[in-house]
């Protein structure tokens, strides 16, 4: 069983419209690479040039911040859950 | 927790005495044993800070000043819109083209006359955002932009002052509590914000009008929670509503040991948040990149009265143009532009527009670098169509 990654509303569009994608790997940055590989333009949204989290876009495995836990380096297993949460400013 | 609570017990070791019409304001509030008569009396003492009297703004001032917090202070420096009625439900249609502040107190008045409103119209800035934070107990970020988001952070970690921060866009939204004595703050959680351009406002991406609603009262309860002292404040855990799917999560947030602001405290005093945000450079750039030639409404209209032949390209997205069109324009979202180019005359004039301006003018540098000459940008889009020549046209 792959993990899933849930996008915000934002970023679905860029994804066919899909708010939950299932993902595949061993750590948290081969789920986000096999994700950006099947959707080129959700990739830049999701990492910079670099191929590391934007330090305004956080990630959440099992709703805990991924930069306590290694960050891409973390390592992942079937059926985990990543939130994406990116800053917003409105009011 | 205790240290919140000092805070407000600073101000309020000889709390005030409520009157009999007050007793009875407060009657429910007033049998709920988490509140009781000492809850009321806190809350009367209170200094509660509302940065913004907009889309959060509203809900937040009208539930607070019904909950019978003593003093409100208000930030806000703006005129009511009317595209501001869809959800800034603090001002009515009679407000429009009045000061936020001066609707705010009028309206505020009526909802609870023991409230004092302390209004600062003014933009909150480095210079001046110490000094109004310090003077309250509590600080309500309710602002619509990353500068000054950053702004109310670090005066609030500066100060020692909970953030009780929300923020929303489209269907979605965020609170939580930051810069309480052992928690996380805004900075733990966004290191550093977006550059300007990438995540759009509000008035340029739309919101749904009842999400500040969601999000506002959200934060109006833990606004009073941390006066009163009660319950689980939402001291590291963001809080995430999706209004579309109506699910709500919480995620753990964590105390950052190298934020610059909490942790490290290398932020002594307030910066430049114009220039942290990216704006100064944005402006700068836009100094020094290639010049877009822009062409006025009225203009444009005499050239349409003459008969002169030219294309005219509206960049904006489909549902848009549903709302509001300009006789004649092709619909080329900016997003498929590029592909376009190819079917597009470089030897005739085009004249681009957009709502606005801002995207016609990316537009226009597209084409330019593209190789098109002749390519203009209509001075204020198609709202400024609609102000200065063609009031039939709607404004959105």
């Amino acid at each position: 069983m792959p993990i899933t990654i849930t996008l915000p509303n934002v970023l679905c569009r860029l994804a066919n419209g899909q708010q939950t994608l299932e993902a595949s790997g061993t750590t948290l940055g081969d789920a986000v690479a096999d994700v950006s590989g099947r959707y080129p333009s959700l990739k830049p949204r999701l990492v910079d040039d670099a191929g590391n989290p934007y330090p305004f876009v956080t990630y959440y495995l099992n709703d805990e911040d991924i930069r306590f836990s290694g960050g891409f380096a973390a390592a992942i297993s079937d059926g985990d859950e990543v939130t994406i949460v990116p800053a917003v400013a409105g009011g | 927790m205790t240290e919140v609570r000092d805070n407000v017990k600073s101000h309020s070791y000889n709390l005030p005495d409520l009157g009999s019409s007050e007793i009875l304001r407060y009657s429910r509030h007033l049998i709920l044993p988490e509140v009781g008569l000492d809850g009321q009396k806190k809350l009367k003492a209170a200094r509660v800070l509302v940065v913004g009297a907009g889309g959060l703004g509203s809900p937040l001032a009208l539930y607070l000043a019904a909950a019978g917090v003593g003093t409100l202070g208000l930030v806000d420096f703006d005129v009511v819109d009317l595209t501001n009625l869809q959800r800034q439900v603090l001002h009515g249609t009679k407000d429009v083209g009045r000061s936020k502040l001066q609707s705010a107190i009028d309206r505020l008045r009526d909802v609870n006359p023991h409230v004092a409103v302390e209004p600062f119209e003014v933009r909150l800035t480095s210079d001046n955002a110490l000094e109004i934070v310090e003077a309250f107990d509590v600080v309500v970020d309710g602002t619509d932009n990353f500068a000054t988001r950053y702004l109310v952070n670090d005066a609030c970690v500066l100060t020692d002052r909970p953030n009780v921060y929300g923020s929303i866009f489209r269907f979605e939204g965020q609170a939580s509590v930051f810069a309480t004595p052992d928690g996380p703050c805004y900075r733990c959680l966004f290191r550093e914000p977006p550059p300007p351009g990438l995540v759009p406002s509000c008035a340029e991406g739309g919101v749904l009008g009842v999400l500040p609603g969601l999000i506002g009262t959200i934060q109006a309860t833990e606004a009073i929670k941390l006066v009163l002292g009660i319950g689980e404040p939402l001291i590291g855990r963001l809080l995430l509503v999706d209004a579309l799917r109506m699910q709500i999560r919480t995620v753990r947030l964590r105390r950052d040991p190298e934020c610059p602001a909490c942790g490290t405290r290398e932020i002594r005093a307030l910066i430049d948040y114009e220039e942290f945000c990216g704006l100064r450079r944005a402006a700068a750039d836009e100094l020094t990149a290639p010049v877009v030639r822009v062409i006025t409404p009225l203009e444009l209209a005499a050239k349409r009265a003459r008969g002169d032949d030219f294309d005219l390209i509206d960049v904006r997205e489909p549902h848009e143009y549903e709302i509001a069109r300009l006789e004649g324009a092709r619909l080329i979202p900016l997003a498929s532009l590029g592909a376009t180019v190819p079917t597009l005359n470089r030897d005739r004039e085009i004249i681009v527009h957009c709502k606005t301006g801002a995207r016609s003018a990316a537009a226009v540098r597209e084409l330019q670098a593209a190789g098109f000459r002749n390519v203009w940008n209509l001075a204020g889009g198609i709202a400024g169509w609609s102000e200065e020549v063609d009031p039939a046209v709607p404004r959105y």
